[in-house]
């Protein structure tokens, strides 16, 4: 049906467009490849050699990678200590919010265990669960040009934090913002046979933030004067560039489960050495059943102990792996000719037209 | 309401009617912005996009900042408004072009050259021969003592024949000096925008006249835009001016065409709309649910116990402004840019010049050339759109001896030569009635050539025909015409010209022989009009027999006649012509009455046949957009024959036995509808067989059909494949588009001449060739072309290319648009169902509009097949056709991907990045840069063809998403201060940007790698064949087709349906058997079997 005549006749009218005297030239668009669309271009198609090569490739990058990656995380050493429930004392079990707003001294003392050898340095991380530092309410509530300047022309952001009616003036907080004011007080101290073991909290937030952030000049006022208390006070001789909890708190996590650092060890620990913690455990996560943990935990170049990457790694690559083998074996099995007109099913009838 | 002008008074009236300003601009300076504001509001999806940019205003519930989506509907608005402006610009100086020209008007009695735009109601205007008319003229007086003038109103009604219109009766005889000065008083109606009514009258101031009202009819009138022909001058009072004369009452900007993809895009658009709409309010209900059960007690949240009365609404209200990014805000600017950038290609395209002219292709609209690749019928003219419209005389029949049979061309034809030089009287009466029966007007060139101007091309080919056979019309000095044949000169006094109508088909002259003084009546005209008037006696058996055969090879053939006139014959008569010539009731009617006294007992001289040629590669062309499933109609005003004949030697229909021609005809309702009862009931057995069955339809049947018989006709209409209707007027050729149309067909409608106009306004896309009969039909149409072949090229290449991409921009607009908006939802899920946005204001709006739009919109120069597969394999064009490439089902597609993608870039940038590492701008950046990593690839794997500026748009915009973000990340003030820079140092980020992109892109390269090899559509296989340069010929291309030029023009007279026959039915008396062996298979059982019966399934279903 498809006659050599017709593509004669259309590369014949091509050819003739080229070689024929043109009489109206500047009527004429001008001739280049782009506008001919006639771009030298690479056309790919998914033979199933490539396919399978690509597959194959996939897997051979990915399983090394995810093997590399599950070490790295396995190589971490990091103890966790959830003592939200255990800091409280059981007669106070029933109700542990109230006894978390009431009660004056609240002490906790706890022990862990190392379970391999730690190098130095060993991150000290806080960690909550179920705490929605992503809310929207609460990610709004903080005013950078505050933290940056001191300057509390319009920190309508930051409410209900925002201001203090101090008798009958108001008064700005700053910082101001229910993140700043919701900061983490628990504090933990550590001691290894009964020999203190330093926590460094210097440089434990980010540079940038210290830097440009946080302004040097400005020092907490009225923080944690209201009525309703939050999380820890600040020191008021203290610049913000320097109060790095606080640095360290108002990076807020994108997810409800996150850790912040509290601090380094910067001694090795070494295996079944048992180190003390004497935690004060005030901040509030009762109310909304919130886990507390203590963790203690070392660097590897992925960062800490997550099998996500190695697994999700050795699961794709896997994956591909097994594509690779069932496509190789579809093929075999059942070759099938690329491009073959007779599929085009306007051929497919004998002696169609 | 009437208006009263006063003739020629120079104060009066001024005021009181616009002048005659021509305006067709939308704005102005001042009503632009807020006008053109208003225009674009009433779009849906931007009133959308306001309203969505409005509520960003309010802080508490706005995710971003406001700025992420004011930025760019501004930026839209400009570009449009932009573009509008520039178009109302380009109006402005056409207008101002019009306003300006110099026309002659009477100013206090003497005649001055003004500028159009200063012609005032009441004005005398004069206008000279080929003058365009500025404005509504009552006529007042003409060079023709008669007062007759003739104008063409082809921009008016698209007719191309010369009308003639006549001064009133109260200005019959009023002196050329006079004209200046007359006055008087018109009343009519006020304007209004019929073109064929005018009733008014008119009363002119003595000294001219008495107090007598003498009634104006539109015959008394010339319009705007008519252009005054073969009349040295006339003159007329203005009665409507500017924007009130019946032109621009009727005039308006036309409505913009939607294209079947918008229509679709914005369906879908719709459905994303209401998807996002049940998700805001499932959202809204858990945000609030959570609100009051959890977040209370979240203490760090510090909930109000009690909150505003539309408390309820904030949750809600802010997945609305979450979710609004769903339908994307840059899709229309992204649209519009890519088709102005088809536009463009075809603009640009050298295979679509026309050599002889050296004119190019042009798109005039650049909205629909998605609509060229989903065409389902094409309504073509014939004259000058399937022919070349230059006639040619090849043959004649002189007395019964046929010349050129042997030859095809009767000028080489020895035997006429030898009869022409030898002297044969009846040789040279038939060339002579050739050379001078007609309106031609010889002029010599400066070269000494000579030139001949004539009104129709049928006979400048016969005076040139006669020319060659040394029978040369050379001049004609009023009514002294000059021949020379071999070395005499022979004058000829032409004492009357019985005009050519319509209706009378024929045209005769009176000359007297100025040597001996004899008086001669000749006449040519078509058959059916001279044989009834032939002497008595005369064998018109071999005319009748030349004529039929001529007619069989697509000639169009005319017959000349003559007979002598005595004398006082011709006195008598004249003085009848003179009188009827000068009335001015049924005047037409009474000229053809007189005529018709005179037009008897002719002697037959012979036949003439007029080759109309072919275009180069019309069969060829009509083959292959057939065989892409493209149904073609034949609306012509030729005779049947004719039209037939030029159908099948253009492969417009088959001779039989694969084809059959039906036939409706009848002059009466009842023969009208028993004619096409039959028709349909043939049609209806034969609609699952592969036989090419067409029907022929005439003007008049047709005209009954419409009008008693149209559902009927409906359904035979889409039955049938090919029709050619024949005789159609300009205004059926309209009707029968509409009808299409009605039927949710897709239209293209082609054609050349100013009786197209109508027929190519009113389709989805209107071709014009720009051809001999002028420029009218391309001015009008969508696109022109120079030739009709290139109309494969421009459905084939351009217009399915144009589907294609716009397909896949389209539906990778929503997919990329749905992914981020996906993430966000999935985001909401662990942020306490408030609302918050993972992504930062700058992210999200350079998402849109700069880091996903730009390696899409190169996607306009993919080429999915090359160009010469296309035009090997038309039937590919199906896909195009049945909108196999943007419907539910292929955005169901990619919806399902975006969530895929979105889940998969998900799921992993959280928990690759927990605990510790989880800080919100750092999750956020890597879950972005997962889209844009994973759009990168999604965007090389759809591109079919790959070229430089592919590579460099995809790669090069994702080298920029880094150089932007790092940029931003340098800045202090940014929020994404070190961002990027730390996570480009984290072994960590890499990583899981690999494996967003290994687990995002494996399924897809699978699935499609499966679907490619294992159930390969159409294209895919071809794409095969034509990359694996294997054997792209199919295997049916066996059989021989295409016949040649020389085939057709030999006689097919075995194979010809026997249209002759008034009730042509072989077919019902056909056996089953027969019919069944004429091949089982067409090129379109799979079309038929596949997609055409289900997509019309509805409309079809009830036939069967």
């Amino acid at each position: 049906m498809m006659s050599s005549n017709t593509a004669a006749s259309s590369s014949g009218g091509a050819g003739s467009a080229d070689s024929s005297a043109p009489r109206r030239i500047s009527k004429r668009p001008k001739y280049s490849k782009f506008t001919q669309q006639e771009l030298p271009a690479c056309k790919p198609i998914l033979t199933p050699r490539w396919v399978i090569s690509a597959f194959l490739l996939v897997s051979i990058i990915f399983i090394p990678i995810g093997v590399a990656s599950l070490f790295a995380s396995r190589d971490v050493v990091e103890l966790v200590d959830e003592y939200e429930t255990v800091c409280i004392p059981p007669a106070n079990r029933t109700d542990k919010v109230k006894y978390i707003q009431t009660s004056t001294d609240n002490t906790c003392n706890r022990s862990i265990t190392v379970t391999k050898k730690m190098k130095q340095p060993i991150y000290v991380y806080y960690q909550l669960d179920n705490f929605y530092q992503n809310h929207r309410r609460y990610v709004k509530s903080r005013n950078d040009a505050q933290l940056k300047n001191g300057n509390s022309d319009d920190i309508s952001s930051c409410k209900p934090e925002d201001n203090l009616s101090n008798g009958s003036a108001i008064v700005p907080i700053v910082p101001c913002g229910l993140i700043a004011w919701s900061l983490f007080n628990d504090t933990y101290k550590f001691s290894r046979n009964n020999l203190p073991l330093t926590v460094n909290k210097k440089d434990i937030s980010w540079k940038s933030d210290r830097e440009h952030k946080f302004g040097k000049d400005v020092y907490p006022k009225n923080f944690q004067n209201g009525t309703l208390k939050g999380g820890a006070s600040l020191n008021e001789s203290i610049p913000l560039s320097k109060q790095e909890d606080l640095i360290v708190w108002m990076r807020t996590a994108a997810l409800p489960t996150f850790r912040k650092l509290y601090g380094r060890i910067e001694v090795d620990l070494e295996e079944n050495e048992t180190i003390q913690v004497i935690l004060e455990n005030n901040y509030n996560t009762y109310s909304f059943n919130g886990k507390k943990k203590l963790v203690l935990s070392t660097t590897s170049w992925l960062g800490g102990r997550n099998d996500f990457l190695g697994i999700a790694y050795l699961t794709v690559g896997g994956l591909s792996f097994f594509l690779a083998l069932s496509f190789t074996v579809v093929y075999l099995v059942k070759p099938r000719r690329l491009g073959d007109p007779s599929y085009l099913s306007w051929n497919r009838n004998p002696g169609g037209r | 309401m009437k208006r009263y002008v006063c003739i020629n008074d120079d104060e009066s009236s001024h005021d009181l009617y616009c002048d005659n300003r021509i305006s067709n601009r939308k704005y102005t300076l001042l009503n632009f912005l807020p006008k053109n504001l208003w225009e674009q509001f009433s779009r849906f999806m931007n009133q959308y996009f306001l309203l969505i940019a409005c509520l960003q205003l309010w802080p508490l519930i706005t995710p971003v900042n406001p700025a992420s989506t004011w930025g760019p509907l501004i930026f839209i608005f400009a570009v449009s408004a932009t573009k509008e402006a520039w178009d109302d610009y380009n109006r402005y100086l056409s207008d101002k072009k019009a306003n300006e020209k110099e026309v002659w008007v009477v100013r206090q009695g003497i005649r001055k050259l003004v500028q159009a735009q200063d012609v005032h109601v009441g004005n005398i205007v004069w206008i000279r021969e080929n003058d365009e008319v500025p404005c509504d003229l009552v006529l007042i007086g003409t060079s023709d003592p008669q007062g007759v003038c003739y104008i063409e109103t082809a921009a008016l009604d698209g007719e191309t024949d010369l009308k003639t219109r006549v001064i009133p009766s109260a200005c019959v005889g009023i002196d050329y000096e006079l004209l200046h000065k007359i006055k008087g008083v018109i009343e009519c109606p006020s304007a209004d925008k019929d073109i064929r009514r005018f009733d008014g009258n008119v009363r002119l101031f003595p000294p001219f006249l008495d107090n007598d009202v003498c009634p104006l009819t539109i015959k008394n009138t010339i319009l705007q835009s008519c252009y005054l022909r073969n009349t040295e001058w006339a003159c007329g009072v203005a009665v409507y001016t500017g924007n009130e004369t019946k032109l621009g009452m009727s005039r308006g900007i036309p409505e913009p065409k939607l294209t079947a993809m918008d229509a679709m895009i914005d369906k879908l658009t719709g459905a994303i709309f209401v998807f996002q709409i049940v998700v805001v309010i499932v959202l809204g209900i858990a945000g609030n649910v959570w609100k009051d059960t959890e977040a209370r007690k979240q203490w760090y949240v510090e909930y109000p116990k009690e909150g505003p009365w539309f408390e309820l609404l904030v949750i809600p209200l802010r997945f609305e402004l979450l979710c609004s990014i769903m339908i994307p805000i840059s899709i229309k600017v992204s649209l519009d840019l890519v088709k102005s950038l088809y536009a463009k290609f075809i603009d640009w395209d050298n295979q679509m010049i026309d050599q002889e002219s050296g004119t190019p292709a042009h798109a005039t609209n650049t909205a629909i050339s998605e609509d060229l690749g989903q065409v389902e019928y094409i309504l073509t003219d014939k004259t000058g759109t399937l022919t070349e419209n230059k006639m040619i005389f090849r043959r004649c029949c002189i007395n019964g001896v046929f010349y050129g049979n042997e030859s095809g061309d009767a000028l080489k034809d020895v035997e006429l030569l030898d009869a022409v030089s030898s002297g044969s009287p009846d040789v040279i009466r038939f060339l002579t009635v050739m050379a001078i029966c007609n309106t031609v007007i010889p002029i010599r060139s400066k070269s000494g050539d000579i030139l001949y101007k004539a009104q129709s091309q049928d006979e400048d080919a016969l005076v040139r025909a006669a020319a060659r056979l040394h029978m040369i019309f050379v001049n004609k000095n009023a009514n002294i015409l000059e021949i020379k044949f071999n070395a005499s000169t022979i004058q000829y006094e032409v004492l009357e010209t019985l005009e050519f109508t319509s209706d009378r088909k024929r045209m005769s002259v009176v000359v007297k022989d100025c040597q001996n003084g004899k008086i001669f009546l000749l006449t040519k005209g078509a058959d059916e009009s001279i044989l009834p008037h032939a002497c008595a006696g005369q064998q018109t058996r071999a005319v009748i027999e030349a004529v039929e055969h001529y007619a069989q090879l697509g000639l169009r053939t005319l017959c000349l006649a003559w007979r002598e006139l005595r004398e006082d014959e011709y006195r008598e008569w004249s003085l009848l012509f003179k009188e009827a010539s000068s009335t001015l009731v049924d005047r037409e009617w009474r000229i053809a009455d007189v005529c018709q006294r005179l037009e008897h007992d002719l002697e037959i001289l012979g036949v003439t046949a007029i080759e109309d040629r072919l275009q180069d590669g019309v069969p060829e062309t009509i083959e292959t957009l057939r065989k892409a499933g493209i149904n073609f109609w034949m609306l012509t005003g030729d005779k049947q024959n004719t039209a037939i004949q030029i159908a099948l030697s253009c492969n417009f229909i088959s001779p039989e036995p694969k084809g059959q021609l039906l036939s409706i005809d009848g002059k009466t309702k009842d023969e009208v509808r028993t004619s096409l009862e039959r028709v349909l009931l043939t049609m209806r057995i034969t609609v699952s067989e592969p036989k090419d069955v067409a029907f022929v339809v005439d003007g008049w049947a047709l005209e009954i059909a419409l009008t008693y018989y149209r559902k009927a006709f409906t359904e035979l209409a889409i039955l049938s494949r090919t029709a050619i209707c024949c005789r159609v007027t300009p205004s059926q050729k309209a009707q029968l588009v509409e009808l299409l149309r009605s039927c949710d067909y897709r239209i293209l409608a082609i054609g050349d001449g100013g009786n197209d106009v109508r027929m190519i306004q009113q389709a989805d896309i209107g071709v014009g060739i720009s051809g001999r009969e002028g420029l009218q039909a391309a001015r009008a149409a969508d696109y022109s072309i120079g030739k009709f072949r290139f109309l494969k090229r421009l459905i084939l290449v351009h217009g399915r290319y144009s589907y294609n991409r716009t397909a896949f921009l389209s539906q990778y607009s929503f997919y990329k648009s749905l992914l981020i908006c996906f993430i966000q939802i999935f985001f909401s899920f662990i942020s306490g169902v408030s609302g918050t946005s993972l992504f930062n204001s700058v992210s999200l709006m350079a998402y849109n509009v700069f880091y996903t739009s730009i390696p899409v919109l190169v996607s306009v120069l993919d080429k999915d097949l090359s160009e010469e597969t296309v035009m090997q394999h038309p039937q590919i064009l199906f896909y195009c056709q049945a909108g196999r490439l943007l419907n539910p089902s292929t955005f169901a597609g990619w919806f399902g991907r975006s969530l895929f993608h979105a889940i998969v870039v998900f799921v992993i940038s959280i928990h690759a990045y927990a605990y510790e590492k989880s800080e919100m701008e750092e999750v956020s950046m890597v879950a972005l840069s997962g889209c844009i990593w994973l759009q990168a690839f999604v965007v090389t794997l759809e591109t079919n063809s790959i070229t430089i500026l592919q590579y460099i748009a995809i790669w090069g915009n994702l080298v920029a998403f880094y150089v932007i973000n790092w940029i931003f990340s340098a800045l202090p003030s940014s929020g994404m201060y070190t961002i990027m820079f730390r996570l480009c140092r984290q072994p960590s980020y890499w990583t899981t940007v690999f494996l967003i992109v290994g687990a995002g892109m494996g399924p897809i390269l699978a699935l499609k790698y499966f679907r490619y090899t294992y159930r390969p559509s159409k294209i895919n296989i071809l794409q095969q064949a034509e990359r694996m340069g294997g054997p792209i010929l199919s295997i049916g291309s066996i059989e021989p087709q295409a016949r040649s030029l020389e085939k057709d023009v030999s006689p097919l007279s075995i194979t010809q349906p026997k249209n002759r026959n008034p009730v042509f039915e072989p077919l019902l008396s056909d056996s089953p058997n027969t019919r069944r062996s004429f091949g089982s298979g067409t090129p379109f059982d799979f079309f038929q079997s596949q997609s055409r019966l289900s997509l019309s399934y509805t409309r079809n279903c009830k036939n069967n």
